[in-house]
């Protein structure tokens, strides 16, 4: 029995299970996120960390959207190219989204590995979600 | 286990097509798109090859040169809209679409039997008005504001305008503004090629008489004659595609300076008494038109040419046992095999995984099961907003 069930152990991942993070359309169609603490996490994440993360990805998301002097400026130019300039160049968003997928790996491995959790890149869920997975602990289940 | 490694666009659902290793997408009917690009070129053709010389000498050479400029930015803008990704949504992944399934069931609380349970409807308040964001039973998602089902395309799409036949391609956040420079170039081109077709008419009248013109040219005589592939078709093909895109340029600008969709438009969204007032619009023309077609360039959300592992082992398995085949569950495997099912059978463990966790009485409108089928529509139909409500 004993051997059965350590090598259930190292067949099986960890488990765990999975919340989502809806998008906020109060401010209307553009990029944010809830920045609500869910139940599920009350007990792995300080409220106020998740909080900064989640504002801080809404402040990096409303950047790359940002309209103004410098997204016309894009605009115009890539117009007069016939848009073929972005064959070459990266657009401001694609950047911003470069900068977003470093912090998110950034967060994971300093504050929310440790505990257990992993958020996913929303922009792998098609910006609609911020997929975050919670691992259970095993050694501490095992004993069943 | 075999495995192999696949571009993710094989696998995504939706009735697009894919070119170039997935760089390009279109919808499958392509048919008008290959006429628009024969009346184009080959009207333009016809334009430099017949009047250009004449003008270029009796005139100035500038003509044919600013005709090849519009020219060129008219297919670049062309090419631009249809092949690319309009904004489609992807769809959710099982366990997205059981964990909004919970939060539905939550919601509506328990149904007694029998009873229909309430339409799956999520109220937003958008700069102090409410919007509400319909359930999409194809892609098992709440659509967000603005976006809309395509039924011919059986995609969402972010910002949906329409589908275009004509561009071969639906109409959406990502490719709004490249299609309205289509139109507007076009335009142009089609007045200015008009405009010197009559010029040139007109200065040959002058050297040898209006009639002996006719004689000589007699695709030329006004409007009338239509059969016959001469010189002068470009005034004829001219003349009738001026109304429709000169039209259809100035209907887009009212809608772009409204900061409004078509699919809006059509479906009286913002208008009538009663009815809410649109909550995206800035309320100043400039604004709106500096944010449609200078706002920032989105980027697709759907991986295309992201690699993904294919299990051909399992893959060979599924046909044969429908029944068997168990959702992914909420345990983790490895990350990287989102879709590895075809529709098909997508949508056949989709309905199992809806028996298994959903309540049975929820709405399900037959064509949540059955995505509808690319039926050969009429130009007519498909230029309006295809919006089939779920």
């Amino acid at each position: 029995m004993a051997e059965t069930h350590s090598l259930q152990e190292l067949q099986t991942p960890p488990a765990s299970s999975k919340i989502f993070i809806q998008r906020d359309y109060g401010s209307g169609t553009i990029c944010r996120f809830h920045t609500k603490l869910p139940s599920e996490l009350e007990s792995r994440v300080d409220k106020q960390q998740f909080e900064e993360t989640m504002q801080t990805l809404n402040n990096l998301y409303a950047e790359a959207e940002k309209l103004g002097g410098r997204s016309y400026l894009e605009g115009c130019l890539a117009c007069l190219t016939a848009y073929t300039v972005f064959l070459c160049l990266e657009t401001h968003y694609e950047k911003v989204l470069k900068k977003i997928s470093r912090y998110i790996k950034d967060q994971n491995e300093k504050i929310y590995a440790p505990r257990g959790i992993l958020f996913t890149d929303p922009i792998e869920r098609g910006l609609r979600v911020v997929e975050v997975t919670i691992f259970e602990d095993r050694s501490i289940g095992s004993g069943r | 286990m075999i495995t192999r490694k696949v571009r993710k666009w094989e696998k995504l659902p939706g009735k697009n097509t894919f070119c170039c290793d997935g760089r390009v997408m279109m919808a499958r009917q392509k048919g008008v798109f290959y006429l628009t690009l024969f009346l184009i070129i080959g009207t333009c053709s016809l334009f430099f090859a017949f009047e250009c010389p004449y003008l270029a000498v009796h005139l100035s050479p500038a003509i044919p040169v600013f005709a090849a400029v519009l020219f060129l930015f008219v297919m670049a803008m062309l090419l631009r809209t249809s092949f690319s990704d309009p904004g489609v949504l992807p769809r959710a992944l099982p366990d997205e679409a059981t964990f909004i399934e919970m939060e539905i069931e939550a919601a509506n609380g328990n149904v007694p039997p029998g009873q229909r349970a309430p339409p799956r409807i999520r109220n937003v308040q958008i700069n102090s008005q409410i919007v509400k964001l319909k359930y999409c039973y194809t892609c098992k998602i709440f659509r967000p504001p603005r976006a809309s089902h395509c039924s011919i395309c059986d995609n969402c799409v972010d910002r949906f305008d329409h589908h275009c036949p004509w561009v071969g391609n639906c109409v959406g956040k990502r490719n709004y503004r490249y299609f309205y420079m289509f139109t507007l170039s076009l335009s142009l081109l089609t007045i200015y090629i008009f405009t010197f077709n009559i010029v040139h008419v007109a200065m040959r009248s002058v050297v040898s008489g209006f009639l002996n013109t006719l004689k000589d040219t007699p695709g030329t005589y006004p409007f009338l004659c239509l059969i016959f592939l001469q010189k002068d078709t470009p005034l004829l093909v001219c003349f009738f595609t001026l109304w429709s895109v000169v039209g259809l340029t100035g209907f887009h600008t009212y809608l772009i300076s409204l900061n409004q969709t078509t699919n809006e438009d059509i479906k009286g969204s913002w208008s009538g008494k009663n009815r809410i007032q649109n909550p995206y619009s800035h309320k100043n023309i400039i604004k709106n038109c500096c944010e449609v077609l200078c706002g920032p360039t989105y980027p697709s959300v759907l991986d295309r040419r992201g690699l993904m592992q294919e299990d051909l082992v399992a893959l060979a398995a599924l046909p044969s046992t429908n029944s068997d085949t168990t959702p992914q569950t909420t345990k983790t495997t490895a990350p990287l095999i989102p879709n590895e099912h075809t529709p098909d059978e997508a949508k056949s463990i989709a309905d199992s995984a809806a028996e298994k966790s959903s309540s049975p009485k929820e709405e399900q409108p037959p064509s949540a099961k059955l995505p509808p089928l690319a039926s050969p529509e009429t130009d007519a139909e498909t230029s309006i907003a295809k919006d089939k409500p779920h």
